[in-house]
């Protein structure tokens, strides 16, 4: 292994960096992956939605052959307080197109599918071995890698770091920051199992339809947070998750906060009976635009998660990672075609064609959303769904109240909780953040 | 059917889970300390597999075998030298088999 060389290594087999190694490999590049794990996706936890058109720029078949479990045809958003939900839903048959557009996945399984994908690419991929550093030239350009594997050094012109959001061989050699608290969520999921037909009655669903629910409320405690809850074929996959500053602050435990989530009158009924196969944690980026880090330097460019890259107003992440280790991919593959170094200044390309890309564009949409949503977690996470759950019970409940007594009490509820001052400058904070 | 969720003990969910553990070479540690951090002591209610607790004397130690390597307690207490955080060795530590 000293004496050869490779084109690109690529740390992680996550999905930025088998996006990566893949573009690369099937370009004709000499590809190294390495992977910590005792195959690709035994340390990778996600809800999971994967979404079609991303990868379908990578891999145009993949409907072929990739474990998908349900395509999605409708979505859920409640708000909660503790015995209710109101809600939006949206279901369209117009999802049982042929091309389906989003899918549930099982990490496990989709990412040793599409690792295989990237051996039949021709990349070489060695699993077990973790990177215990980069390793640098007199002038700090990254040169290659050790691992914990040999003593040796393994050297390529390139390295790309698509080590998630936990990276430690980024953050250690000085490249980017370990994430801040207040940047990061702190998720814990169950894959609850039950039968096909069963998750099919519970949620109106039949041949391979998928239903998603996500839900911000009471659920948690105050804290910046979210729940789901994701069909999947024969299993159903919960969780929540909330700010690590928030968990650290309030110090509640995430384990107590799911049980409670998994125990809400309006969750209950739907995972009854379930067998509990699996618990999982894993943080997710949630500093948005702002904590995005430097994207390339001599001889390195980051991807995915460990680039921060995650939309939490849309909760698209693994699209995102997709994305920014194909781009990585085709930029290393045209700076190498030019026949010119692996420098910074050449790798810029990849920072340009990121910032021409969705993802960049999506990122900086929303970049005053994660400061307000951290700084306001308590009207936006409990006095607000409480609000809304009693001015629906109000509207519903029907008794000897004459309507507009009924209204005023609706409205007065509101000024108490959050004033009329208070009201204007929530709704005015939102409509900036999102615009 | 049930109705019934049962409730669960975060031991009792980690059973559930696949470990390959890497014995007498934790790949997290607890620098010695005569009093925990805010950050640290919280570690005792926030660690997803309550790896942290609190002992006799009143500081926080850590058993490491159920770790899922979120990496939560890194981001807390590392850059206070509170905690000394690594990956456990390739193929060792939680392996997810669905993820």
């Amino acid at each position: 292994m000293t004496e050869e060389k490779f084109d690109a290594i690529v740390i992680g087999a996550g999905m930025a960096g088998n996006a990566a190694a893949y573009t690369m490999a099937s370009r004709g590049l000499k590809v190294l992956q390495l992977e910590r794990g005792e195959y690709p996706g035994s340390k990778n936890v996600q809800g999971a939605i994967m979404y079609s058109n991303m990868l379908e720029k990578i891999i145009p078949d993949f409907r072929d052959d990739a474990p998908l479990e349900r395509h999605l045809i409708e979505q859920r958003f409640w708000m909660m307080d503790d015995t209710s939900h109101i809600g939006m839903q949206y279901r369209s048959d117009d999802f049982n197109e042929s091309r389906h557009n989003r899918y549930t996945v099982i990490r496990a399984q989709f990412d040793k599918w599409f690792s295989r994908k990237v051996r039949e690419a021709g990349a070489t991929v060695l699993c077990e071995t973790t990177v215990t550093e980069l390793a640098r030239d007199s002038d700090g350009k990254v040169i290659g890698v050790l691992t914990d594997r040999t003593g040796d050094m393994i050297l390529a012109d390139v390295v790309v770091l698509a080590e998630g959001v936990n990276g430690l061989l980024g953050t250690r050699a000085g490249l980017r920051e370990t994430p801040k608290p207040q940047n990061v969520a702190l998720a814990v999921k169950e894959m609850h199992f039950l039968p096909e037909e069963v998750i099919d009655q519970r949620f109106g669903l039949k041949a391979n339809e998928g239903c998603v629910i996500e839900a911000a409320g009471t659920i948690s405690r105050s804290m910046a947070g979210l729940a789901f809850l994701y069909t999947n074929k024969e299993s159903i996959s919960i969780g929540i998750g909330c700010l690590v500053s928030d968990f650290a602050a309030t110090m509640e435990s995430p384990y107590e906060l799911l049980e409670s989530f998994k125990n809400h009158p309006s969750i209950r009924t739907l995972i009854a009976g379930s067998e509990v196969k699996e618990y999982a944690a894993h943080l997710i980026p949630e500093g948005g635009y702002r904590a995005i880090p430097q994207l390339f330097g001599n001889g390195w460019v980051v991807v995915g998660d460990a680039a921060q890259l995650n939309n939490a107003v849309h909760r698209e992440g693994s699209n995102l990672a997709m994305t920014s280790g194909r781009l990585a991919g085709e930029a290393i593959f045209l700076v190498k075609k030019g026949g010119r170094p692996m420098t910074k200044e050449n790798l810029a390309l990849y920072k340009s064609m990121m910032d021409k890309s969705f993802v960049i564009k999506d990122l900086r949409k929303y970049k005053d959303m994660p400061a307000l949503l951290h700084t306001n977690s308590r009207n936006f996470f409990t006095t607000y769904p409480q609000l809304l759950s009693q001015a629906a019970q109000n509207f519903m409940r029907v008794d000897s109240t004459p309507k507009l007594d009924k209204e005023r009490a609706t409205t007065a509820a509101f000024i108490k909780a959050r004033s009329r001052w208070g009201l204007v400058g929530d709704a005015v904070r939102l409509a900036f953040a999102w615009r | 059917m049930t109705i019934a969720v049962t409730n669960l003990r975060v031991e009792d969910k980690l059973y559930q889970n696949r470990y390959v553990v890497d014995s007498g070479r934790p790949h997290i540690k607890v620098r010695p300390h005569k009093w925990p951090s805010a950050n640290l002591f919280a570690l005792t209610s926030v660690c997803p597999a309550k790896c942290y607790e609190l002992n006799d004397n009143g500081q926080v130690e850590i058993t490491a075998d159920g770790c899922m390597e979120c990496g939560t307690c890194r981001i807390l207490c590392e850059a206070s030298g509170e905690i000394e955080w690594n990956y456990p060795r390739g193929g060792y530590g939680v392996l997810f088999k669905f993820g």
